[in-house]
């Protein structure tokens, strides 16, 4: 969808209903370009006793009022186009509040259709909240069972290419009508269920399912093993989500009123935006969003956008669960202190149950950002799981493939290829430096060869995202000059060597002619400044056996950008990256690195 | 800007709270509008569809999908025993035959002639909803359940597990600093709720089970002793529906933290009388924090005035208790509330509060660390 005539629009007031905060930002057009002007927030007010989601919007934009010095409501309403200085334009909204989209899918075999239907889903911004397989070793009232229980808002049933198996198809469709499941927000309404399979099978389910369900019948999403066309279930997604779940949720009947665009689901919105990105400048991205319940990866490598949610990975509602799936020695390995069990176990346990609550002291800060590293690190690992290549497909090789055997299936991420990693959420939008935020970055996602970090000023994606989806120009412009904070480069080279031992040379010229040369050796990190505004060209020298990007022992040039850091060389090793086992060892470097750094204040005075 | 919204739990001596009491599913109300009910009584109940079993009946009778219908003995929509016979096939000219056999006692709901399974479905599970608290009845929501109203002392907690239970409230210890301490458990606790002072351990807990002991209210717990005694890691906070046969609140935090006299007082002043306690917590939008609920019965607890709940803001002068290290569970009175942000030792710079404590120190805190004491 686009709005008819976008050079009229100069005025444009984006909100987002979080979980907990809705934020609004007005952005405006000042000479040929898009600015964001402020930025408001206020609590949203999906539960009671407000139950109406509008209350939260009318609050936020009411603080952009203010703080823009500009009338944008009358009474209730907004005031939409823009006259005589006062309303706005254009409004849009995302929402993830009443905790977003969640959806259950079913395909036949768990790691083709059924996988693929988990993709699918995820890319329209669910959070799904189990996978149902004809092979997933549980039995059928086990089955059944979690159908009941998980009360999702919506199923999405696939199954069998076009032309394959009907049987299978028609067992799943038969647990669930024997599940007779129940929609998770108002008990008068049927849930919907998209069928995207067999198409064989549509009269199957069909019979199974219409009286008992709200069904929808659209493509295959696996119609081949060798495809996917994942674009008509997930549109079908979205036109649910609007349709069932936003008009029963309290308050968005009201609030899709006000909109001319269809209120997105938030992470459906940040994906968009990376995936613009990534098709505008021509780069391979990964972006992570680190919530207080959920943290989410997008990717978008050879040309295909993955985006994966894990559920119970965040900050303050599942910071227990980041302990639960890493393990105590998982978290203590980046505190760079001695920290008993106990201790450490009850602090989390506390955030965990006043999750407002905010870190006071350096060594409450260094403890949650170690926490933070984990729940990257752990995010990401499932993203590279599921963002893989089609399973099942034969693979076609040639003699020169002999020794190079990779299965089909192989995760499509490749960190060596990523040309941009983009940071947003609260632990790292708001770390108290932003150096904190690139090394929390660094550690989780162990970025190779040379990655250009960023992250967002103030967590506007989401806004951008639905803007992107109507006015492309505005969301670039603001995107670019506004959201992102370049942090700077990192250059990694992948291999290993001795303590101490050489590892890369660094020439660096700035496009201002500003020279420096650096040396760094195995086991160090290093920071070169460069800044915001300047690029650079550095050629890095790596020794025997270290690969910058252009094979082991290869000099390597490239043009980097800068930021609010500089220039990171991060020679710890790659495939494997190993912190030392010993305590007092790993502690030592843990503090050389950030000493070297400047990451926190006691650093500094070190340094 | 001398106010800032800052959740607390409440503890009050008297005030007068209405609990939904709701079906899973439709099904009938056994207590009109105006009815005084008390917490063990049945307010509403309903059958859940039971479960279900599928049986391949085209792979036991060596049958087409399409044959199996022709194979059924017994009509879908009969009621079966366990072990009756409901679907037949012959072989070589009738001589042998094979046979397909109820696994459970229920109902053939279905037979698809495109996998060759039978679905069968077990007879339906009974639910009963209690009225949990003592209270009178002052709605019905037709087929779904009834509101019950009650004029109560009502204390939250910070976090909980098990479910819903009632019994007398029995205090175990003398001062509110004071641990639970297993020694102090007899015969006398078999069926009531404890009170504790600032710490519960794993012990304590399982010994309590073993007792018949309902319930548990207490300032912390160590949270090593929770995953000991759950016997996993609890991830995410969303309790309630843990079966240990025990209800356990802790009023504070994780670790050893004191009870907060105003709410050890209170509980204190309530020994002896009949309470309901509900363990059920949720940390996400929509919190829902445990809860100790004590209905007046024409007596007034001591000390305790009427208070009902207000959603005014934090000013000077209001109780709070400080939530995060390192003063975490003191509790003092808001000095000032500077509007500007201040840099903490981390270098954010944030919104905060200078705080009194009881001994009359003074600090600056974030006033995201605090939360205040209502009531």
């Amino acid at each position: 969808m686009s709005v008819s005539n976008p050079d009229s629009i100069h005025t444009i007031l984006a909100t987002d209903c979080g979980s907990t905060t809705t934020k609004a930002i007005l952005i405006e057009k000042r000479g040929d370009e898009y600015r964001l002007i402020v930025r408001g927030e206020a609590p949203t007010t999906v539960e009671a006793p407000f139950e109406d989601v509008t209350r939260g919007v009318l609050n936020a934009v009411r603080e952009v009022e203010e703080l823009a010095g500009k009338k944008i409501l009358e009474g209730e309403k907004i005031i939409t186009p823009c006259k005589n200085g006062e309303g706005v334009d254009l409004y849009i909204s995302t929402s993830s509040a009443g905790g977003g989209l969640q959806m259950m899918v079913f395909g036949v075999v768990k790691t083709m259709t059924a996988e693929s239907a988990q993709r699918a889903a995820l890319g329209a911004g669910a959070i799904v909240m189990d996978v149902i397989a004809s092979n997933d070793g549980r039995l059928p009232h086990q089955k059944i069972k979690r159908i009941r229980q998980l009360r999702p808002d919506m199923i999405l049933l696939s199954g069998g290419i076009d032309g394959g198996t009907t049987a299978h198809v028609a067992e799943l469709a038969e647990l669930l009508s024997a599940a007779d499941p129940k929609a998770r927000l108002g008990a008068g309404y049927m849930l919907p269920v998209i069928y995207a399979g067999n198409k064989d099978a549509r009269q199957i389910v069909s019979e199974r399912l219409e009286k008992k369900t709200a069904l929808v019948i659209t493509d295959n999403l696996r119609p081949v093993l060798e495809r996917e066309n994942l674009g008509p279930a997930r549109i079908r997604i979205h036109d649910l989500f609007m349709e069932h779940v936003m008009a029963h949720a309290p308050g968005y009947k009201k609030l899709m009123q006000w909109t001319p665009v269809p209120i997105m689901p938030t992470p459906a919105a940040v994906g968009k935006i990376i995936e613009t990105i990534a098709r505008d400048e021509g780069i391979q991205p990964i972006g992570v969003d680190i919530g207080g319940a959920t943290t989410d990866v997008f990717s978008v490598f050879q040309g295909v956008f993955n985006r994966t949610v894990s559920a119970n990975l965040g900050m303050s509602y599942s910071i227990s669960n980041v302990l639960a799936e890493t393990g105590l020695p998982n978290i203590m390995r980046w505190v760079p202190f001695q920290v008993g069990e106990k201790d450490l176990r009850n602090r989390i346990k506390n955030k965990m149950i006043r999750p407002t609550t905010i870190p006071q002291s350096l060594e409450e800060l260094m403890i949650e950002q170690a926490i933070a590293r984990e729940a990257l690190r752990l995010a990401f690992e499932q993203h590279k799981s599921l963002a893989v290549g089609l399973k099942g497909v034969q693979q076609e090789r040639t003699i020169s493939d002999t020794f190079e055997q990779t299965a089909s299936g192989e995760t499509l991420v490749n960190l060596r290829d990523l040309d941009m990693l983009v940071g947003s959420g609260g632990v790292l939008s708001h770390a108290p430096r932003r150096v904190q935020a690139a090394l929390m970055m660094i550690d989780a996602f162990l970025p190779e060869c040379v990655t250009h970090l960023a992250v967002d000023s103030i967590f506007m994606m989401p806004q951008l995202g639905v803007l992107s989806s109507v006015h492309e120009k505005a969301a670039t412009e603001v995107f670019r000059k506004d959201c992102l904070i370049h942090l700077g480069t990192c250059i990694a080279p992948v291999g290993i060597a001795k303590e101490g031992g050489e590892c890369i040379k660094v020439r660096l010229e700035t496009d201002k002619g500003g020279k420096a040369d650096a040396s760094v050796k195995f086991g160090q990190m290093m920071v070169l400044p460069l800044a915001v505004e300047e690029t650079a060209r550095v050629v890095v020298e790596p020794s025997r056996g270290f690969d910058v990007g252009s094979g082991p022992g290869k000099t390597h040039e490239a043009k980097v950008q800068g930021g609010v850091v500089g220039l990171i060389m991060d020679c710890r090793g790659r495939q494997p990256f190993a912190l030392p086992a010993a305590e007092d060892e790993r502690v030592r470097k843990l503090i050389e690195w950030n000493t070297a750094l400047n990451v926190y204040p006691t650093d500094e005075k070190r340094k | 800007m001398a106010h800032a919204y800052t959740p607390g739990v409440t503890v009050t001596a008297e005030t007068r709270l209405i609990r939904e009491r709701r079906l899973p599913l439709a099904g009938s109300v056994q207590a009109k509008k105006g009815d005084m009910v008390k917490a063990e009584d049945v307010v509403a109940r309903t059958e859940l569809p039971g479960n279900v079993q599928t049986i391949n009946i085209a792979n036991i009778l060596s049958l087409l999908p399409e044959d199996v219908e022709s194979a059924l003995v017994k009509p879908v929509g009969s009621v079966l025993k366990k072990g009756e016979v409901f679907a037949m096939s012959r072989s070589f000219f009738g001589l042998f035959k094979s046979t397909c056999k109820s696994p459970v006692d229920g109902t053939l709901e279905s037979v698809s002639n495109i996998t060759g399974q039978a679905i069968m479905r077990e007879p339906p599970i009974p639910v009963e909803v209690h009225a949990y608290v003592d209270g009178v009845v002052v709605e019905e929501m037709p087929r779904e359940g009834v509101k019950v109203e009650t004029e109560c002392s009502f204390i939250q907690g910070i976090f909980g597990i098990g479910g819903e239970t009632w019994g007398e409230l029995k205090l175990l210890v003398k001062r509110s600093d004071e641990p639970l301490d297993e020694k102090s458990l007899d015969a006398s606790c078999k069926d009531k709720l404890l009170i504790g002072g600032s710490k519960v351990d794993v012990s304590f807990l399982n010994k309590a089970v073993a007792m018949g002991v309902r319930g548990v209210v207490v300032g912390g717990i160590d949270d090593k002793d929770l995953r000991e005694f759950l016997g996993y890691d609890l991830g995410v906070a969303i309790t309630g529906s843990e079966e240990k046969g025990i209800s356990v609140i802790i009023t504070e935090g994780f670790g050893e933290m004191r009870m907060a006299e105003k709410t050890f007082s209170l509980l204190r002043s309530l020994e002896g009388r009949k309470a309901s306690m509900s363990g059920v917590t949720q940390i996400r939008a929509g919190v829902m924090r445990p809860e100790v609920i004590v209905a007046q019965d024409g007596r007034t607890a001591r000390g305790g005035e009427k208070t009902f709940f207000s959603s005014s803001g934090m000013e000077i002068g209001s109780s709070i208790r400080v939530i995060r290290e390192p003063y975490f569970g003191r509790l003092g009175k808001v000095a000032a509330l500077p509007p500007e942000l201040r840099q903490l030792e981390t270098e954010a710079k944030v919104r905060v509060l200078e705080v009194e404590f009881e001994n009359g120190e003074r600090v600056v805190l974030p006033r995201a660390n605090v939360e205040m004491i209502e009531g």
